[in-house]
C-alpha cells in the first residue's frame, strides 16, 4: 500500500501519482490509448515480419560459389541490390539503393518536422504549429509518392524480363515485373511479402497523413488555441513517429538483408 | 499534483451533471456510450450467441449419439442440410463444429464475458463515472455487432459456413475448391473476425487506460478488487495477441482471393497441381495459436477474476493471498505468450523444440495451482452463503481443477503424439475454459443481476440451475476422457471407417448426447430466469450480498455518471469480510479505518495518518470535471 508519502516532485517514481484521482505521470488517458494501440501495433508488423524471416529463409541466399554469376531466379532469394536499383529519369544506370534511401530520409525527415511542430505546441505557437505539420504532410505524400513510383517500377519490371518455365503447365515464358503470382526478380513469394509489408505500411502511412491533415485544419481554424493546448498533435505525432519506426524495420529487412 | 484552477471547473460543473438533458432513445438505447448500457447490449447479444452456439453442438452431438436417427423435424430449419435420407449433410456438420468453436470461443466468452463484465464492472470498482472513452466503446460494440451479422449471414448461405474447424488451417482454408465451407462462408468468417478483433482492440485499450487513470482517490492497485487484476490482465492479452490473429488473417485473405502464397506450397487438389509455391501452413499455426493460446486465458481470467470475488463475499472472508492471486495471473498472463507450439507437436517439430515447449506449458500448472489452492482455503472454514453465484463459482473451481489436471497430460509432448485431435483434447478444453468460463459468466451474471436491472434472481430456478448444468456438463465431458484415450477423433461426421469404432462406446457417445441435451435444456431454466426476473423479479436492495466493492455504493440503479455528487474515495482492500473485532462482518472500501479502531491491525492504524489526504484530495481525473 502506498503509504510512504512524499513531496519531492522530482523522483521518478512517484508513488502519489499512483494513488488514485490523478491521472499517473500525467499522461491524458487520449495519450495513453494512443500507447497501447502502437503496443498493439507492433505485434501486427510483427507477425508481418516474422512471416517475411520464416519464408525468406526458406529459399537458399545467393552464393556465387553455387549458383554462377548472380541472375534473377527462382531457386535463391534475391540480392535487394540488384533489385532496387533504378532512380526516376536516370533510366539504365545502376544506382542501388538510392531511391530507397531518399524515400526513408524524405520520411524520416518529416518525423522531425512533426517532432517541431510539437515543440510549437507546446510554445502555443500556432503558426509554426501550422508550418511544421503542414511540411509533415508534404513529406508524408512525397514518400507515398515515390512508393507509388517504386511500385510501379517494380510491376513494370526490367528492359529484358525474364523467361521462367510455368510450374503447372510447364510452358516457358518470359514475364516483366512482379505480381502476386509471377515475380521476375526471384521467387513469387520475394513479390507477396514486397506488396504485403510495403502496402500494409503505405496504408498506415496514408492513414498517418489523413490524420496530419485533420490536425493541420483544426489548428489552421484555431480550434487548438481555443482549447488551450495541442495535444492533439502529440498523439498523432506519436504515431507518426511509429509509423516511421516500422519503416525501419522494413527497410532493413527488405533492403538490407 | 495537477493544474490548481481544476477546482475553479469543478464547481460550474457539480451543477452542470446533475441535470444532463435527456437523450434520445437512440443515443440512450442503441448507439449509447454509457458503459452499463453497453455491458448490457453484450449481455443480451452474447447470450442469444450461446443460445445459437450450444444448439449447434445439439445438433452435431445428434449426429454422433445416434448416428441412424431420422433428422426430418429438422428440415424446416436446416433445410437443404438434411439430405434425402434423413440424415445431417457431412459437410454441414464440419460447418457445425467450427461455427461451435467460433461463436463459443469468440462471440460468446471473450465478448460475451469481457466484454459485459469489464464494461460494467470496471468503472464501478474502480470508482469512475465511465469508461475513458466512451465513444470508442461504443464503437467497439457496434463493430463487434457488425462482426455478428456477417457471421450470421455466413449461415444462410447456399455452401454454408466456414468448414474447417475453429483454427481455420490453411491449406484446407486457403483453398475455396477444397470443400463448400471454404468457399464464400470462409471469406465471411475472415472478415468478420477481422472486424472482430478491432472491436477487441478498442474495447481494450479503453478497459486498460478506465484502469491506469480513472481510478478513484486511494484506489491504488493494490486496492483493487481481483475482478480488475482479472479484467486488466485480459484487456492486455487480447491487446498483444489479437494483432496477430488480424495479421494471419490478412494473409490468408490473401491467399484466398489474390493468388498469394504464405501458406501454400506445392500443392495438388483433385489431381491438379497448384501453382503456389514457397509458403508454409506452419507457418499459420504458428501465428494463429499466437493469439489461440492467450486467448485461452482471455477466456478464462475475466472467469477467475469473478470467481475470486463471488467467493471472498460469499465465503464472509478475505480471499485467501490477494497477492499471490494477482502473482499468479500476471505468472499466467506472461507464460500464456509462451507455450503456444505445445498446440503444434505433431507438426513435426524439432523434439528438442518440443520439449522446451513442454516445460514452459508445465509451468503453468504452478500459477493456476496457487489460484485452485487460493479458492479452496479461501472456502475453507467460511460462512459460507450458497447463493447460485456461489454454486456457480465453486462449480467453476471444481472444473477448472478437474480440467487443469489433463493439462497436465497433454502438455506432455510425448502423450500428447497419442491423444492429439482425440476426444481427450475436447473433453480437456471445454472443462477447464469451456465450461468453467461459461460458469464464470453465469455466476456473473447472478451475483451482479442486481446491480445491473435492480431486480433479483430467483434463487430456486438458479439452484435447479446449476445442479442439472455441473451434473450434466461433467456426464458430457467425463466419458469423453475415454473416448478420446480410445483413440477416437474429433471432428469426425461419423466413425465407421474402422470395424473397432463401428461397435465400441456407442452406448457412451449416446449417454453424452443425452448429457448434452439435458444440459442444454437448463440453460433455458436460466433465460427464463433472467427475462422473468428483468421485469417480475424481487426489487434488489442496494447491497444484497453485503459486498464491499465500490459498486454496490451507487444507487440501486445507478444512473449517467454511477454516483451522484461526489464519487466515494477508497481507503481499504475491498476483502475485509468478518474481521475480528468488527461490528458487522463486512466493512466497504469507502470507510476509513479511523472509523474502525475496534478491528484495524497494527499496520492498519498507522495508515489513518495518511487519511485526511485521501479525503480532502479531489478526484482530478473526475471524467464530469473535465471539460467535454
Amino acid at each position: 500500500m502506498a503509504a510512504t508519502v512524499t513531496t519531492d516532485s522530482t523522483e521518478v517514481f512517484d508513488k502519489k501519482s499512483w494513488m488514485g484521482g490523478v491521472e499517473p505521470m500525467k499522461v491524458s488517458y487520449g495519450k495513453l490509448m494512443m500507447w497501447f494501440f502502437l503496443l498493439s501495433d507492433t505485434f501486427t508488423f510483427s507477425a508481418l515480419l516474422v512471416t517475411y524471416g520464416l519464408i525468406r529463409f526458406s529459399f537458399p541466399a545467393y552464393d556465387p560459389a553455387v549458383h554462377g554469376a548472380f541472375q534473377f531466379s527462382d531457386l535463391y532469394w534475391p540480392i535487394p541490390e540488384k533489385v532496387y536499383n533504378s532512380v526516376p529519369f536516370l533510366h539504365g544506370v545502376d544506382l542501388p539503393l538510392v531511391f530507397v534511401g531518399i524515400m526513408t530520409f524524405i520520411l524520416i525527415f518529416s518525423s522531425v518536422t512533426m517532432v517541431l511542430a510539437v515543440e510549437a505546441g507546446h510554445r502555443m505557437d500556432r503558426a509554426s504549429v501550422e508550418k511544421y505539420m503542414l511540411w509533415t504532410i508534404i513529406g508524408g505524400f512525397a514518400f507515398l509518392g515515390c512508393q507509388a513510383w517504386e511500385w510501379s517500377h517494380f510491376i513494370h519490371g526490367t528492359d529484358n524480363g525474364r523467361m521462367i518455365t510455368d510450374v503447372v503447365t510447364k510452358e516457358v515464358r518470359t514475364i516483366f515485373g512482379a505480381n502476386l503470382t509471377e515475380n521476375e526478380y526471384g521467387p513469387a513469394a520475394f513479390a507477396d511479402l514486397f506488396f504485403f509489408i510495403t502496402g500494409f505500411h503505405g496504408t498506415h502511412v496514408f492513414s498517418g497523413v489523413v490524420l496530419n491533415i485533420l490536425i493541420f485544419y483544426r489548428t489552421a481554424t484555431g480550434l487548438y488555441a481555443r482549447r488551450g493546448h495541442y495535444e492533439m498533435v502529440e498523439k498523432v505525432g506519436l504515431y507518426w513517429h511509429f509509423v516511421d519506426l516500422v519503416w525501419v524495420f522494413v527497410f532493413t529487412f527488405f533492403y538490407l538483408v | 499534483m495537477a493544474t490548481v484552477d481544476t477546482s475553479l471547473v469543478h464547481d460550474a460543473h457539480t451543477h452542470e451533471h446533475d441535470h444532463h438533458e435527456p437523450q434520445s432513445f437512440w443515443r440512450t438505447y442503441v448507439f449509447s456510450e454509457d458503459h452499463k448500457t453497453i455491458a448490457k447490449q453484450y449481455l443480451i447479444t452474447g447470450i442469444l450467441w450461446a443460445v445459437i452456439g450450444i444448439g449447434m453442438s445439439i445438433i452435431f452431438r445428434l449426429q454422433l449419439g445416434f448416428p441412424k436417427m431420422s433428422m426430418a423435424w429438422l428440415k424446416p430449419i436446416l433445410g437443404e442440410w438434411i439430405n434425402e435420407s434423413n440424415q445431417l449433410d457431412p459437410n454441414f456438420y464440419l460447418a457445425l463444429v467450427t461455427m461451435h468453436g467460433t461463436i463459443m470461443v469468440f462471440f460468446v466468452l471473450t465478448a460475451g464475458l469481457s466484454g459485459t463484465f469489464s464494461n460494467f464492472l470496471i468503472p464501478l470498482q474502480v470508482g469512475a463515472r465511465d469508461m475513458a472513452s466512451g465513444f470508442l466503446n461504443m464503437l467497439s460494440y457496434w463493430f463487434f455487432f457488425v462482426a455478428g451479422v456477417i457471421m450470421f449471414s455466413s449461415l444462410l448461405i447456399e455452401t454454408g459456413p466456414a468448414g474447417g474447424g475453429w483454427v481455420v488451417y490453411p491449406p484446407l482454408s486457403a483453398l475455396p475448391q477444397a470443400n463448400p465451407g471454404s468457399g464464400l462462408g470462409m471469406t465471411l468468417w475472415l472478415v468478420s473476425m477481422a472486424l472482430f478483433i478491432v472491436s477487441q482492440l478498442l474495447g481494450g485499450i479503453n478497459y486498460i487506460t478506465t484502469v491506469i487513470n480513472l481510478r478513484t482517490r486511494g484506489m491504488t492497485f493494490s486496492k483493487l478488487p481481483l475482478t480488475i487484476w482479472a479484467f486488466f490482465l485480459t484487456a492486455v492479452l487480447g491487446l498483444i495477441s489479437f494483432p496477430v490473429l488480424l495479421s494471419a488473417a490478412l494473409l490468408l485473405i490473401f491467399d484466398r482471393s489474390f493468388g498469394t502464397s504464405f501458406y501454400l506450397s506445392e500443392i495438388y487438389i483433385n489431381g491438379e497441381a497448384l501453382p503456389n509455391v514457397g509458403g508454409s501452413p506452419i507457418l499459420f499455426q504458428h501465428l494463429f495459436w499466437f493469439l489461440g493460446h492467450p486467448e485461452v486465458y482471455i477466456v478464462m481470467l475475466p472467469a477467475l477474476g469473478i470467481t475470486s470475488e463471488i467467493i471472498a463475499t460469499n465465503s464472509r472472508k478475505p480471499i485467501f493471498g490477494y497477492r499471490a492471486m494477482i502473482a499468479s495471473m500476471l505468472g499466467i498472463a506472461f507464460l500464456a505468450f509462451i507455450v503456444w507450439a505445445h498446440h503444434m507437436f505433431v507438426t513435426g517439430m524439432n523434439p528438442f523444440l518440443g520439449s522446451i515447449f513442454m516445460f514452459l506449458t508445465l509451468i503453468i500448472a504452478v500459477p493456476s495451482a496457487v489460484k485452485a489452492f487460493n479458492y479452496i482455503t479461501t472456502l475453507w472454514r467460511g460462512n459460507i452463503r450458497f447463493t447460485p453465484a456461489m454454486l456457480f463459482s465453486i462449480g467453476l473451481v471444481s472444473f477448472f481443477i478437474s480440467g487443469g489436471v489433463t493439462g497436465l497430460i497433454l502438455g506432455n509432448s510425448a502423450l500428447d503424439i497419442q491423444l492429439h485431435d482425440t476426444y481427450f483434447v475436447v473433453a480437456h478444453f471445454h472443462l477447464v475454459m469451456g465450461a468453467s468460463s461459461a460458469f464464470g459468466l453465469l455466476a456473473g451474471v447472478y451475483h451482479w443481476f442486481p446491480k445491473m436491472f435492480g431486480r433479483m434472481m430467483n434463487e430456486k430456478l438458479g439452484y435447479i440451475h446449476f445442479w442439472l448444468s455441473f451434473a450434466g456438463i461433467y456426464c458430457v465431458f467425463f466419458p469423453m476422457h475415454y473416448t478420446g484415450i480410445a483413440g477416437f477423433p474429433r471432428r469426425y461426421y461419423a466413425f465407421t471407417s474402422y470395424e473397432w469404432t463401428k461397435t465400441i462406446f456407442t452406448d457412451l457417445n449416446a449417454f453424452i448426447s443425452i448429457a448434452a441435451i439435458v444440459s442444454f435444456g437448463a440453460q433455458f431454466l436460466f433465460l427464463f430466469n433472467f427475462f422473468y426476473s428483468l421485469f417480475r423479479g424481487r426489487k434488489a436492495t442496494q447491497n444484497p450480498w453485503k459486498s464491499n466493492t465500490l459498486e454496490w455504493t451507487t444507487p440501486i440503479e445507478p444512473g449517467h455518471g454511477n454516483w451522484p455528487g461526489e464519487i466515494p474515495a477508497v481507503y481499504r482492500w475491498p476483502y475485509d469480510y468478518s474481521k475480528p473485532g468488527a461490528a458487522d462482518d463486512f466493512i466497504p472500501q469507502t470507510v476509513p479505518y479511523s472509523q474502525t479502531p475496534e478491528s484495524n491491525l497494527p499496520h492498519e492504524n498507522e495508515l489513518i495518518a495518511f487519511e485526511k489526504e485521501i479525503e480532502e484530495a479531489e478526484n482530478l481525473n473526475d471524467q464530469f470535471r473535465q471539460p467535454h
